[in-house]
């Protein structure tokens, strides 16, 4: 099919880091099955290095091919360089994804960045608040 | 391999069709307008066409319009009465959810143009009811307009009783009939039928090409004016090498309507037990009630787009009625309409069979499915929340 790119395709059927995680160092979930996808990241992070990460996809083929790419671009990087991966990298890594299927790639930088934050959290680091989606209104359901 | 089970979004042209077709797209390329000899033997070829068309219709040669396919069909049904119904005061249109947009956009055009439109419910099972028109219909109701059958679901409406309570309150009754002609028997005297879509592609015919019959006595107009073909009608020059091949493929299919539909019927059957056995599935529609070779099934815990593109690895060429396949944000209305919940609607997936499918493609879809819904559900977080028991299964 030519909805996608070949790099989409490959991460779609050959997801990386798919699974899920024993006790993770942080975990965050977006979006919300009526609108057709939902992420959840696990985090594995120690000395400030993202060691492990793993996910989770309810959705169409650039959903989970966004949350394999994401993943690959955050896993053995500082937290916080992963705290600045935007979705445009995502999009850019995967060779583009079609215009109705940017959200996706909002969605898995979301994901990434409330997993962060309930690190930060359960540590009882200190943080800006303001880097992180304010996921109890989130609005992708209406942004795509 | 391959395995196409998308029939109902359209077939394959038969070779019947196709011979048919030949030459008029070659040697004979009249126009049945010219009054010379070449023209003539189109004249002749349309002719021939449209007799054969009516008589598999129960209908007469002149109620036969060519149109470019089911949509136009529909629109100028629609169109056509609701032209009518303003002239006389009748500005009420009954209608149901689960119609084709080619049926609902023009609905929707409508209203904004001041008619009222009654969408009837759909029942759980895909069904709508003689009785529930019957309560709709006030004194300024024109026109009644129900599908046959649904292209998503299958499911096959009452549509003799609908022409009937229609014909007893003298309102026009329109049936999209796309997804029935060729594959379920229609006779639109028998069944009370004042106006009716059909599309040749739908039944191994070429794409582009249609017919809307309407009973003598039915006020029509013209949605595209030009010319006089068909009777002032329809203006444009008749796509003869099309109308040739939708004749021939209505032929065929009509002629081997009931050694088909046991057939289909079969393997249908075996699918829907197939996919039966795969956890928390359930068959969209009623059960009976169907055309014969379509399936639809909504699977929890996994969404449809990825389901069609790993069939589609596997060689499974299928359609799917969630949100990311239907190019809007909501997933399809024909199973909202049955009241399946976005979450399920998401998941869902339609197989259509031809009577080119074999057992062993269905068997072989079987498994194909099975394996996809399980990968895709071992990498779902809601699929995880099911089973662990955080959220409670929608599909026992
Ligand atoms: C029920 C129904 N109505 C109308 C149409 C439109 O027909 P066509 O593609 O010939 O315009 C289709 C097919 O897409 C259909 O399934």
């Amino acid at each position: 099919m030519a909805l996608y790119s070949e790099k989409v395709m490959d991460h779609f059927r050959n997801p990386r880091n798919v699974g899920t995680m024993e006790n993770p160092s942080g975990v965050g979930e977006v979006g919300n099955a009526k609108c057709g996808d939902i992420m959840r990241i696990y985090l594995k992070i120690d000395n400030d290095i993202i060691q492990d990460v793993k996910f989770e996809t309810f959705g169409c083929g650039s959903a989970i091919a966004s949350s394999s790419m994401a993943t690959e671009l955050i896993k053995g990087k500082p937290v916080s360089q992963a705290l600045e991966l935007t979705n445009q990298a995502v999009v850019e890594a995967l060779d583009g994804l079609p215009a109705q299927k940017i959200h996706c790639s909002v969605l898995a930088e979301e994901a990434i960045k409330l997993a962060l934050k309930d690190y930060y959290d359960k540590n009882g680091l200190d943080y800006d608040h303001s880097q992180f989606p304010d996921c109890e209104n989130c609005a992708h359901c209406h942004a795509h | 391999m391959q395995i196409y089970a998308d029939n109902a979004a359209t077939t394959r042209l038969s070779d019947t069709a196709l011979n048919a077709m030949l030459p008029y797209l070659q040697g004979e390329y009249g126009n049945p307008s010219s009054l010379h000899s070449v023209g003539q033997r189109a004249q002749e070829a349309l002719t021939d066409a449209r007799t054969r068309i009516a008589a598999r219709l129960g209908c007469e040669p002149m109620e036969v319009i060519f149109t470019a396919g089911g949509s136009e069909a529909d629109n100028q049904a629609i169109r056509s009465v609701a032209a009518w119904g303003k002239k006389k005061g009748k500005t009420h249109i009954i209608s149901t959810a689960f119609e084709h947009h080619a049926v609902l956009h023009t609905l929707e055009a409508l209203e904004k143009e001041g008619f009222s439109v009654t969408l009837l419910d759909v029942h759980e099972d895909g069904m709508v009811s003689a009785s529930q028109v019957e309560e709709a219909i006030t004194p300024e109701t024109c026109l009644v307009t129900v599908m046959y059958a649904n292209n998503e679901i299958g499911t096959v409406q009452p549509i003799a009783e609908i022409g009937e309570v229609c014909r007893r309150h003298g309102v026009f009754f329109h049936t999209d009939a796309v997804q029935a002609v060729g594959h379920l028997p229609v006779n639109v005297k028998e069944q009370n039928i004042d106006l009716l879509s059909l599309s040749g592609h739908k039944f191994h015919g070429p794409k582009g090409i249609g017919v809307l019959y309407a009973r003598r006595g039915v006020p029509i107009f013209p949605l595209i004016h030009g010319g006089a073909q068909e009777r002032g009608r329809r203006g444009g020059t008749e796509n003869i090498p099309a109308i040739v091949g939708m004749a021939a493929a209505l032929d065929e299919a009509c002629d081997h309507l009931e050694e088909d539909t046991q057939k289909l019927t079969a393997l249908r059957d075996r699918l829907i037990a197939g996919l039966s056995r795969i956890p928390h599935s359930v068959l969209n529609g009623n059960r009976e009630h169907r055309v014969p070779g379509t399936v639809n099934f909504c699977f929890e815990g996994i969404e449809g787009e990825s389901l069609l593109l790993l069939l589609d690895d596997k060689g499974v060429c299928a359609s799917s009625g969630s949100a990311c396949t239907s190019g809007s944000l909501d997933p399809s209305h024909v199973l909202l309409a049955i009241g399946r919940p976005h979450e399920i609607a998401h998941g869902s997936l339609r197989l259509s069979l031809s009577p080119d499918t074999t057992e062993e493609e269905v068997d072989y879809m079987i498994e194909a499915v099975t394996d996809v819904v399980a990968y895709l559900r071992s990498i779902s977080p809601v699929w995880r929340n099911l089973e662990a028991g955080i959220q409670e299964f929608i599909i026992k």
